[in-house]
């Protein structure tokens, strides 16, 4: 469907990160909203308190990131779109009621502007070094969706996206921003409400006497009741069967959690989403993603003025893991050269789907500002030797 | 059993609360002589007494003895994560306002744990029931030391007694804001039904403390001997007294229990208050959620 134009402001911008991200849910259709203040992500929650009142949506400050998670979980069992807003110490707290929506198959949008860590770490300054974090950190196995921004124009757009997957797949998305792109000021241009695809909840046509919460009926997704609607449906984080009911057995153990996780990597190419740019000869291909990719661009163009063949990869969905790609370029790449602002998180994937292949060079860098370029540019150079 | 008892067992073929309760469940996890089982009884009397649509109530459990309330109850019921109910119903119940939000789990999962979102809620006023187990133990875990645990009661992480004093659970909700306020005892079925019925009418943060008898691990580490006997226990020293001061209200080591409704005023919950202030602030610019919550249908 298209987007309900109540929460479309349509129009040229000049918009930071934070404020294109609050502009792309309401774009989106998210109509709740809880978080708890943490720099550098609150103004994504400002702008929302802002414009919310005007649309029908809530917005609540809850006391911690906790609460602000399990509401968001609790209130997109009602149908509405929902998502929080937060940075490392607040995606820390996150995790359980991450995990929760993940176990429940709650459709909602969680944002991380990344800042410097560990712990409190550097609250105003970047970093990238919650990418393994948002892939593996709740307890248990599940799989989520990631993404990752390079630009506040992206960040509008990708939001969008972010909702979409979320409902498509009944799956919490965690939108990896960072603090570069996040408080980055550029022109943002909004369409028009009837030019942006959105995905609504999709409510069950059953009637509540053939309905199970978490029945496939053939499929991977279970049909979605909402609270209200006299369904009278059971779910929890325990292991359950279709009916929600927590059983526990190692049969419904194995077939829960192989679905939660299958139901993500068996579409994974209908998930994932990267950009390529001079990939055809070329010995070196750098892998980035969100800020560190327009850093990265820099440092491709000076080892190309050298005479280096070098390509570019970036990663906008960075799970599900683009893995087929990743095994294809192998068998044609010298290396691959990957700078983020961590030590070495991304990078690990792509040595494991390189498979020996292709050499892997990280690029650490422990944050607080982008990589200069010429630590790229030395990294391209020893890799295509 | 005489002869007319005979016969209206034999007539009763089902529970007079199935068709609230999830009967493919049963027989549920609880001990015998557990106090939960009546407060689902009373619960789901209230509700269907209190003529509420009960496809609109929603029922949010934590974690816990106290956290499994959920599972059998046939309405929306969500199992949620260990002290996060609370915050949960939240979502529940600003997503969509039109529902009747409840929320039953124990002591230490809504002021252990999730003691944080239970001060708040009381704060905010928010718009949700709040029904608390009280046995004053970790049951599920096997017996240890609570918020709400008594000085010198044992329990398996305070061996030789617990000296950390307790929560004063009305105490804590009506020095939080919360505008209902009432505890009873398991043995109080009547009077507790009415105050789930009376809360059900009112708005805002609604509290009910029940006290429960734990006899697997509660009174078995103190000796203070079968279900029976703490129901007995109750009959003798529970104090009926309506509009206490709740700071007279703390529960010592086997020792007199004051119930009663204790505050019972009306406050302007949490959506009320949002609602009257945008109106005034925004005017006609201020466009609520509707009772049908934020969903964009198609």
């Amino acid at each position: 469907m298209k987007a309900d134009p109540a929460g479309v402001l349509t129009g040229a911008h000049f918009l930071d990160g934070d404020f294109a991200c609050g502009e792309g849910a309401m774009a989106a259709g998210c109509r709740f909203v809880a978080g708890y203040p943490i720099t550098p992500s609150t103004e994504v929650v400002e702008r929302i308190s802002r414009r919310f009142p005007t649309m029908g949506g809530t917005f609540i400050q809850m006391e911690d990131e906790l609460a602000s998670m399990a509401a968001v979980v609790g209130g997109s069992w009602t149908g509405s779109k929902t998502m929080t807003v937060t940075s490392g110490p607040g995606f820390s707290l996150m995790m359980e009621n991450i995990g929760l929506a993940a176990m429940m198959e709650t459709p909602c949008v969680v944002v991380n502007v990344q800042r410097g860590g560990p712990s409190t770490g550097l609250p105003t300054m970047v970093g990238q070094a919650d990418v393994m974090q948002a892939r593996w950190g709740s307890h248990g196995d599940y799989e989520v969706i990631a993404m990752s921004p390079q630009s506040p124009q992206e960040a509008f757009d990708l939001t969008i996206d972010a909702f979409n997957l979320a409902e498509r797949y009944r799956v919490p998305v965690m939108f990896m921003m960072d603090e570069c792109v996040g408080h980055m000021t550029e022109k943002v241009v909004i369409p028009e409400a009837d030019e942006i695809e959105v995905v609504p909840r999709q409510l069950t046509k059953k009637s509540p006497e053939e309905y199970f919460p978490y029945d496939l009926n053939g499929g991977q997704l279970p049909e979605f009741a909402r609270a209200g609607d006299g369904y009278r449906f059971h779910t929890t984080g325990l292991t359950h069967d279709e009916k929600g009911y927590p059983v526990m057995s190692v049969e419904c153990q194995e077939a829960c959690v192989r679905r939660l996780v299958e139901k993500i990597r068996d579409n994974a190419d209908d998930i994932v989403r990267f950009e390529e740019e001079g990939i055809d000869g070329a010995d070196v291909v750098v892998v980035a993603y969100g800020i560190t990719a327009r850093v990265a661009r820099m440092a491709i163009e000076v080892a190309r003025n050298e005479g280096i063949k070098v390509g570019f990869m970036r990663l906008i969905v960075l799970w599900p893991f683009p893995e087929k790609r990743i095994r294809e370029l192998a068998g044609k790449v010298k290396a691959f050269v990957v700078p983020e602002i961590n030590y070495g998180q991304m990078v690990l994937e792509v040595e494991r789907c390189a498979a020996g292949k292709a050499a892997a060079w990280l690029v650490p860098h422990g944050g607080g500002n982008v990589h200069d370029p010429e630590t790229i540019v030395e990294t391209i150079m020893k890799a295509a030797k | 059993m005489s002869v007319a008892t005979k016969q209206a067992a034999r007539e009763l073929q089902e529970h007079p609360s199935a068709p609230l309760l999830r009967m493919e469940r049963i027989p549920h996890v609880w001990c015998p002589s557990c106090g939960i089982g009546t407060v689902v009884k009373c619960y789901a009397t209230a509700l269907e007494r209190s003529g509420v649509d009960l496809d609109k109530v929603s029922v949010v459990s934590g974690i816990g003895c106290s956290g499994r309330v959920a599972g059998y109850m046939k309405l929306d019921a969500f199992h949620a994560t260990h002290g996060r109910a609370i915050p949960f119903a939240t979502g529940l119940k600003l997503g969509r306002p039109e529902l009747l939000v409840t929320v039953i789990s124990g002591d230490g999962d809504l002021v252990g744990i999730g003691g944080n979102h239970f001060i708040h809620a009381a704060r905010r006023n928010m718009d949700i029931l709040v029904i608390l187990i009280n046995n004053f133990i970790y049951g599920m875990t096997g017996g240890q030391n609570a918020p709400t645990t008594p000085i010198s009661a044992k329990s398996s992480t305070m061996p030789f007694g617990n000296f950390e004093e307790p929560f004063s659970l009305p105490h804590l909700a009506a020095s939080s804001g919360a505008p209902y306020v009432a505890r009873w005892t398991c043995l109080h079925i009547r009077r507790l039904t009415w105050a789930i019925e009376e809360a059900i009418q009112r708005k805002g943060f609604r509290f009910i403390e029940v006290i429960a008898p734990c006899p697997t691990l509660y009174s078995r580490l103190n000796k203070l001997g079968t279900g029976l006997g703490e129901m007995r226990f109750y009959h003798d020293n529970a104090e009926i007294k309506h509009g206490c001061d709740t700071k007279e209200l703390d529960i010592g080591f086997h020792e007199k229990i004051i119930c009663g409704k204790f505050v019972d005023e009306e406050r302007p919950s949490f959506l009320e208050r949002m609602d009257s202030h945008y109106r005034e602030v925004l005017g006609d610019k201020f466009v609520p959620m509707g009772p049908d919550g934020g969903m964009i249908h198609e």
